[in-house]
């Protein structure tokens, strides 16, 4: 299954874009995604307390992605 | 009473509908600390100021540098050298006198935030460092008091209201909600280091002014609940719903944390101890902010004499039970003196394990420098 991926902050720089399409390999939970994405760019095991949103919610680890869905990477920002 | 100066003056918010006389007056009775007088600050205390908030503290320790003025636009060349917070003052009695303005011309400190913040109606949070961000929401959350957050780094800004309560006093998400714990600091690059867009602050510190200015008339919705970004670059917008975390550790099922801590360490000790180790003062700092998960290798009797809450799985069982062991945050290690946790570090790691610290001196250790009571054995 595909998703989209839409980066911001640092993530962006880890990603090298702001985008990115990824086939999901070992299931389609939230867990199976970060680990997917931190073994194709291992920086992201650095971000290890980031949630993930998807399409518009915030969601836990354990929810299922569905074909289609678009998932969002909000890593902290401190900058003021 | 509104004087007649202040009916002219702030007659194109009053004639607005649901505004009114009524708005003006609470805006004059409110009273916001703005924390940080800087990039987000500058819109945020123009703007408060402007529209007749009575009573704002000004919080920053920093000086005003050169390279602070292509953003910050409460200063100006005379301003390079001076505390901020006595510039922003001096400029906002000229804009408004109106307003009673206080200032703190220094850090804000898990010693000070309660006092100071505890002043207060509302809080606007224009810090630029992490630290300062989960103390100061770690506080509004104690005194319940609402937080507008705003934060920002190269083209793009995040603006939220945190701890807001609603008309059933209902509270909202918080910080912690969204971030639980803090990332290493080079994943935060600051402005300094990564650099940020003049207007950028400008766009997200006016937005962080108008939550402030509707939570205190009660006019329309604000962001509680729901995460605001923007990206500079390409215009783009989301909102985003966040859920209150049940593992919150202030506002969730078990809250763990009940005062302040050392938020120093907690950002940053922790990361430097990674692939490492640390001592039982360290680890009774990171059980209180519950930044980590802890791991207790010992056999069960062991365990049964003394033991500190940690999940137990005995050195000879590691490896078979490897699924049961948390990979996405860190993970400290410990056993009778910090021998037998430091081979199970050395198995788990084989197993593809990065997250985890040993706790020196172990169980022994913790009796000896943070439980006397404890039995030993």
């Amino acid at each position: 299954m595909k998703i989209r991926i839409v980066a911001f902050g640092i993530a962006k720089d880890i990603i090298k874009g702001k985008e990115l399409t990824m086939d999901l390999d070992n299931g389609n939970s939230i867990s199976a995604v970060r680990e997917q994405l931190s073994s194709i760019y291992p920086e992201f095991s650095k971000l290890s307390s980031l949630r993930f949103a998807v399409n518009a919610d915030y969601v836990e680890d354990s929810y299922e992605l569905k074909s289609g869905d678009e998932l969002v990477l909000i890593p902290p920002v401190s900058g003021g | 009473m509104l004087s007649k100066e202040e009916l002219i003056r702030y007659n194109r918010q009053i004639i607005l509908p649901d505004f009114g006389i009524d708005g003006q007056q609470k805006l004059k009775a409110a009273s916001v600390l703005v924390i940080g007088a800087g990039g987000l600050g500058a819109p945020n205390l123009l703007y408060l100021a402007a529209a007749g908030v009575g009573h704002i503290g000004i919080m920053d320790f920093d000086e005003v540098s050169l390279s602070n003025l292509h953003r910050q636009v409460l200063f100006n060349e005379q301003s390079v050298g001076k505390n901020k917070a006595q510039v922003a003052k001096d400029k906002l009695t000229e804009l408004n006198p109106n307003v009673r303005l206080q200032i703190y011309e220094e850090p804000i400190t898990a010693q000070n935030a309660m006092e100071i913040i505890g002043a207060y109606d509302l809080v606007v949070d224009g810090s630029d460092n992490l630290p300062t961000r989960y103390l100061v929401n770690d506080a509004c959350y104690f005194l319940e008091k609402p937080l507008v957050y705003g934060a920002i780094f190269r083209f793009e800004g995040q603006v939220s209201v945190f701890n807001y309560a609603d008309e059933n006093g209902l509270r909202g998400p918080n910080y912690r909600d969204l971030f639980p714990s803090p990332p290493p600091p080079d994943m935060v690059p600051s402005c300094s280091e990564g650099g940020v867009l003049g207007v950028l602050p400008g766009i997200i510190g006016a937005m962080q002014a108008n939550e402030v200015i509707k939570i205190i008339t009660g006019i329309g919705t604000t962001l509680s609940g729901k995460l605001f970004l923007y990206d500079a670059q390409d215009v783009s917008t989301r909102t985003l719903n966040i859920q209150a975390n049940p593992d919150n550790p202030l506002s969730g099922v078990n809250p763990t944390l009940t005062e302040l801590i050392d938020y120093e360490a907690f950002c940053s000790n922790l990361v430097e101890a990674i692939q490492n180790e640390i001592t039982v003062q360290e680890l009774q700092e990171l059980k209180k902010a519950d930044s980590i998960h802890l791991l207790d290798v010992r056999e069960d009797y062991e365990y049964d004499i003394a033991n500190i809450g940690g999940q137990l799985i005995p050195l000879n069982q590691v490896v078979d039970r490897v699924l049961e062991i948390p990979n996405d945050r860190p993970v400290v290690v410990m056993c009778k003196s910090g021998g037998r946790s430091q081979n199970a570090i050395d198995l788990l790691k084989k197993e593809g394990f990065d997250n985890l610290i040993n706790l020196k001196g172990g169980i022994l250790a913790w009796q000896k420098e943070i439980d006397h009571n404890m039995d030993t054995y």
